[in-house]
């Protein structure tokens, strides 16, 4: 009897599981055995860590981009219509369109999105490059810069989370570069008692704001943003006079999760090891989409996806799971515009990041190329 | 009686068990608890010093085996 796998998602996580399962399930799909479905929100892909050069001029827009059905195999059917209820009683998802989707079994890989309208003045009075309009505005608003106050607010819960630390390093020297470091003060801010969730980062990290010049407030969750008076307000009670505001805003997950019941905030609650959702042997959650207490990046998305291919494959032929997750997570981190290092952890061990080099900055590079061999199955 | 939400934060190198509590808190409405389970013994410390901090009441902490319970009220 045929199976279908209902993929809902087009971002990194549902991509590389989409790809993935074509690769191991030739002849199923040939056969018709196996229909792969996937249910997107764009008829493009996006490289969502390339935004992070975009406010730099590091990259070009058009970099960022390619087509969803050239990313993926052409074996999967793709369709740009998102996804509006998920009924996992049903086993069916109904979509914008009014289309109704039976599957076997379904993959969410809805994925996460900034918030911050969440926050009184943080969309009027902030900038931030954690999406491509506001990239541009950050270029344009880095661009009429001539120095002043910036302050660089990171808020809870936030994806990629070395990027606030790179952006950092990488004002740091943008604008050096320009004659400007001397006229700035650029004040970094946190959410808890470090520069970083990590804490060997967050140790590595001290010493280094300090060589440069950068200041700090930790324990700074944000109230409020006045873009009359420019100042931003933290919970904890401080105030930051600001003349450009660089926020990392708060983020949820996919409307369509909280909609359907499936998880408070967008979050589906879900398993740390078998990457099901709690109570359902035929959901998977991938990527940013799950409510697993790890970080939300890329490489999270990727090492998730492949233990659901190799699970979905292991169902569909053999009847039975293949292997578990073991929180694996990679992040580069660039150190500046011209050095960068990197940090892996997993459930059972912790972080140690080496010290930064111009050869891994390079190597970041490259892996901003290599992305699409990584979408596509093939990294 | 409040609802109460558990958090297993227990082996979380990133973001960690304080970053998982102030993104529930920001999801909840005043008078529901967050039960944060921290493997790292300086959650026992900091997340009750964050609380009074910002005004959120610490209702229990307790010690078990190889974890620690910090159940969190929002109070505001």
């Amino acid at each position: 009897m045929s199976k279908t796998i209902l993929i809902v998602g087009g971002g990194l996580a549902g991509t590389i599981v989409a790809n993935g399962l074509c690769r191991q399930m030739g002849t199923e799909l040939r056969t018709g055995a196996l229909t792969i479905t996937m249910l997107g929100t764009s008829e493009t892909h996006m490289y969502q860590p390339g935004l992070l050069y975009v406010p730099f001029g590091r990259m070009r827009e058009a970099e960022l981009f390619r087509d969803q059905r050239k990313v993926l195999d052409k074996r999967v059917n793709f369709f740009v219509d998102p996804a509006k209820h998920i009924d996992v009683e049903k086993k069916q998802v109904s979509t914008e369109a009014g289309r109704t989707f039976k599957y076997d079994y379904l993959v969410l890989a809805t994925g996460s999105r900034i918030m911050p309208q969440s926050i009184p003045g943080m969309k009027e009075g902030g900038h931030w490059f954690y999406d491509l309009d506001g990239a541009r505005k950050l270029r344009a608003a880095l661009d009429d810069f001539k120095g002043g106050k910036i302050v660089l607010n990171v808020n809870a819960p936030h994806k990629c989370p070395v990027a606030p630390l790179e952006v950092a390093f990488m004002l740091h020297d943008f604008l050096k570069a320009r004659g400007l470091w001397d006229k700035t003060e650029l004040t970094y801010t946190y959410p808890i008692g470090r520069l970083h969730a990590l804490e060997p980062v967050a140790h590595w990290a001290k010493p280094e704001f300090e060589k440069l010049g950068i200041q700090s407030e930790t324990f700074f969750n944000t109230e409020t943003v006045d873009p009359e008076k420019k100042t931003i307000t933290s919970m904890e009670g401080s105030e930051l006079p600001y003349d450009l505001l660089i926020t990392i805003p708060p983020h949820q997950g996919a409307q369509v999760i909280e909609d359907s019941g499936l998880g408070k905030g967008g979050w589906v609650p879900t398993n740390t090891k078998t990457l099901y959702r709690e109570d359902s042997t035929d959901v998977f959650v991938v990527g940013d989409t799950t409510n697993i207490p790890i970080s939300k990046a890329g490489s999270t998305a990727h090492f998730e996806a492949d233990v659901t291919i190799d699970n979905l494959v292991s169902l569909c032929q053999e009847g039975r799971f293949a292997r578990e997750y073991d929180g694996k997570v990679f992040c580069f981190v660039e150190t500046g515009l011209g050095s960068g290092t990197y940090v892996w952890f997993n459930y059972t061990t912790p972080p140690n990041p080496g010290p930064p080099s111009q050869m891994i900055h390079w190597f970041k590079l490259a892996y901003n190329r290599l992305y699409w061999l990584s979408a596509r199955g093939l990294l | 009686m409040a609802e109460r939400q558990k958090i297993d934060a227990r082996g979380a190198f990133c973001p960690g068990p304080l970053m998982e509590l102030i993104a529930a808190l920001k999801l909840s409405s005043i008078g529901e608890e967050i039960d944060i389970w921290s493997s790292d013994k300086g959650s026992a410390s900091d997340i009750p010093a964050w609380c009074a901090k910002v005004g959120h009441q610490v209702v229990e902490t307790s010690e078990h085996e190889g974890y620690w319970s910090v159940v969190v009220r929002k109070a505001k």
